[in-house]
């Protein structure tokens, strides 16, 4: 079970399910306006689906479906208007809690003297409006990177600290999913404020709402409501179940083992041959937490900063150190990116890195696919002796 | 301790080239004059007619080497200038004039002018580097203005320049930009092609035309795979890679590998 570390109430005493409908989401969000939350949540743009601020529960992309393959992703229009029918988008809520670039400091030079001023930290109030299950595992795991231990990110804590957050259960998997088999997935089970899972079709357009939290309860409260009965509780199982049991990817059992068994495969030299080291796998990764501080000056040098800005495993600037870059093969800079993810990570945060959320398997240009990678690294490799685990 | 009151002098050179890259300094309305306060001027003929005499502290140089003649004044300036850092697509590679590197260059001559016995070109069209030690290269066709500007306040400050070789994806990714590439079906060099431009071509729904050249660790020819599957053919690959950055090594390779003719 993912530890909260952010402040948020521990999981409220089980209050019964109960049922809104479509308008009452539209009331939910407009109450969580008026309250001062900024409600982020999915709409359409530029052909996919992105989180952006929502001016009402029209923006949302009711009717939209996402097919995803490797290297391959398109909106189709589904079958009835259902809203959350989609799964996960390109850009996580990775964005919102930590911004691709931010400034750390800002300094002055006054003659012989300079003085330096932390950056001021944005945390306004906001609502994250249909955060999957794979998603909140994923937040789960940025906040013991960046809130536990010796050094807790100021920025990254203010913020999370302002968040609302409501999950929304998976009704359907597209091909990239494999949250079931990295045990995420696709039912929400802690880590929100409010739970919907939506029951769209046959003349209906409700939702089961369930509370996280107290203050999810409270708002729950204030909105028109009935109570569940049996058979919305079983149509909103059956719609996880479904998102579940057509799950066609999943990541090999024990990949830990397999990648701490092979870090000399000659696997590695093979995906090289079709990774671009683009980063992309990496950026839109919801777990994927490496960041480059720069410095900025203007030309007379009385003015300068310092930013930070989101960078990856597959740059070479990444491993550099005096000298040159550490990791200069494509092989090692894959390498890299898999057996953090993957294996090294439980050692270094007790899990694993992967939610299974599939964002690196589809936004890959060339559709690699992390999956299939380490099926075939255990699949090339010399019966592994066990002692090397 | 305290600032030196001698500005460090500053040359804007032009060899083959379209001119754009200098206009990009020009173009800096807001800085403009915070670049003229920083540096003395000595020698920018776009800008201004007076000269100064080398040697110079640093030299911006835009153009290719094309002619016997560029080969002998790049020389010069180089001997004359402290740092020289090179600007552009032309300087940095050969420009799109390097094309002629993979054709006849006498038929060329013959068929463009009418006494090309007056010419005095060379075969082929090269970056500044394959003639002099450059300093810096700032890749783009055009460079980015924002980028010239963080080379020459690196330059004044002495700190490294925050000029990113990485891909341009990394760009569309810091910028929230959907990939045209994946969400569309758009061919797209982004994945090997150095960052710069702010992802201008994906963020207006169209894929990279490489005008920044190679990123570091670019694997074209994984790329050419995709972009086959994508419905281009050999020759189609073989002009993607062949434009503004032709003579770019892995362009260069990549471009010869589909040229079937
Ligand atoms: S490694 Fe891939 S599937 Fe796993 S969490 Fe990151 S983006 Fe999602
Ligand atoms: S695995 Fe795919 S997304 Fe990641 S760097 Fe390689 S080509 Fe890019
Ligand atoms: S649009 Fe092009 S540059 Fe941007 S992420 Fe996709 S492949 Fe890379």
């Amino acid at each position: 079970m993912l530890t909260q570390s952010n402040g948020v109430a521990a999981k409220v005493a089980q209050r019964p399910a109960e049922v809104i409908d479509r308008a009452g989401l539209g009331a939910l969000i407009s109450l969580l306006q008026s309250d001062g939350y900024r409600v982020i949540g999915p709409q359409v743009g530029d052909g996919a689906i992105v989180y952006e601020t929502l001016a009402s529960a029209d923006d949302l992309p009711a009717g939209w479906l996402d097919e995803q393959s490797p290297g391959h992703y398109r909106l189709v229009r589904g079958p009835d208007a259902a809203v959350f029918a989609h799964t996960v988008g390109p850009q996580g809520w990775k964005r919102v809690l930590f911004p691709p670039r931010q400034t750390l400091w800002e300094g002055e030079r006054d003659g012989s003297q300079f003085s330096i001023e932390p950056a001021e930290i944005e945390a306004p109030p906001t609502v994250l409006l249909g955060v999957r299950a794979c998603e909140l595992a994923a937040i789960a795991i940025q906040d013991r990177v960046f809130l536990e231990g010796a050094y807790v990110d100021a920025g990254y804590a203010a913020r999370r600290a302002a968040l609302f957050i409501i999950a929304v259960n998976c009704a359907r998997s597209t091909s990239t999913c494999f949250c079931v088999s990295m045990q995420t997935g696709p039912k929400a089970r802690t880590g929100y404020d409010l739970a919907l899972t939506e029951l769209c079709g046959g003349g209906r357009h409700d939702f089961v709402i369930e509370a996280g939290t107290e203050r999810g309860a409270e708002v729950i409260e204030r909105l028109e409501r009935r109570a569940a009965g049996p058979e919305d509780l079983a149509a909103a199982a059956a719609a996880v179940e479904r998102a579940a049991s057509t799950q066609t990817r999943a990541m090999p059992p024990d990949a830990e083992g397999i990648l701490k068994a092979n870090l000399e495969s000659t696997h590695w030299n093979e995906v090289a041959s079709r990774c671009l080291n683009c980063t992309n796998c990496t950026l839109v990764c919801p777990t994927c937490f490496c960041s480059t501080v720069e410095d900025v000056t203007d030309l007379g040098g009385d003015h300068f900063s310092r930013e930070r800005r989101w960078d990856s495993c597959f740059t070479l600037d990444h491993s550099y150190i005096h000298g040159g870059s550490v990791r200069r093969e494509g092989a090692s800079r894959y390498r890299q990116w898999l057996t953090h993810k993957l294996a090294h990570w439980h050692d270094q945060f007790g899990s694993s890195g992967c939610t299974g959320c599939g964002r690196c398997v589809a936004w890959c240009p060339v559709g690699i696919d992390i999956t299939a990678e380490v099926a075939a690294i255990a699949a090339a490799a010399p019966a592994a002796p066990k002692d090397k685990r | 301790m305290q600032r030196t009151k001698v500005k460090p002098k500053l040359a804007v050179w032009k060899f083959s080239s379209c001119d754009g890259c200098q206009l990009s300094l020009l173009d800096c309305e807001d800085e403009l004059l915070a670049v003229a306060g920083a540096f003395e001027i000595a020698y920018f003929l776009e800008a201004t007619r007076a000269q100064t005499r080398g040697p110079y502290d640093v030299s911006v140089v835009e153009g290719s080497i094309a002619n016997l003649h560029d080969i002998e004044r790049i020389k010069k300036i180089r001997a004359e200038s402290k740092a020289l850092i090179t600007i552009g697509a032309c300087a940095t590679s050969g420009g799109i004039q390097a094309l002629r590197n993979f054709g006849n260059y006498e038929a060329f001559v013959r068929a463009v002018y009418a006494r090309p016995d007056f010419i005095e070109g060379l075969a082929t069209s090269t970056g500044i580097a394959d003639h002099v030690k450059v300093d810096y290269e700032l890749r783009g066709c055009p460079v980015d203005k924002r980028q010239l500007l963080e080379v020459l306040s690196a330059f004044l400050n002495k700190r490294a320049p925050r000029v990113a070789p990485h891909s341009v994806c990394v760009e569309c990714k810091l910028g929230g930009a959907i990939c045209v590439m994946v969400a569309h079906g758009t061919p797209c060099l982004g994945p090997v092609t150095h960052a710069g431009c702010g992802a201008l071509c994906p963020r207006h729904d169209r894929g990279c035309y490489g005008c920044f050249g190679p990123a570091e660790g670019a694997n074209p020819a994984s790329l050419s795979r995709h972009l086959a599957q994508l419905g281009l053919g050999e020759r189609e690959l073989a002009e993607l890679y062949r434009s503004f950055n032709a003579n770019a090594e892995p362009f260069r390779k990549e471009g010869a590998a589909h040229d079937n003719e």
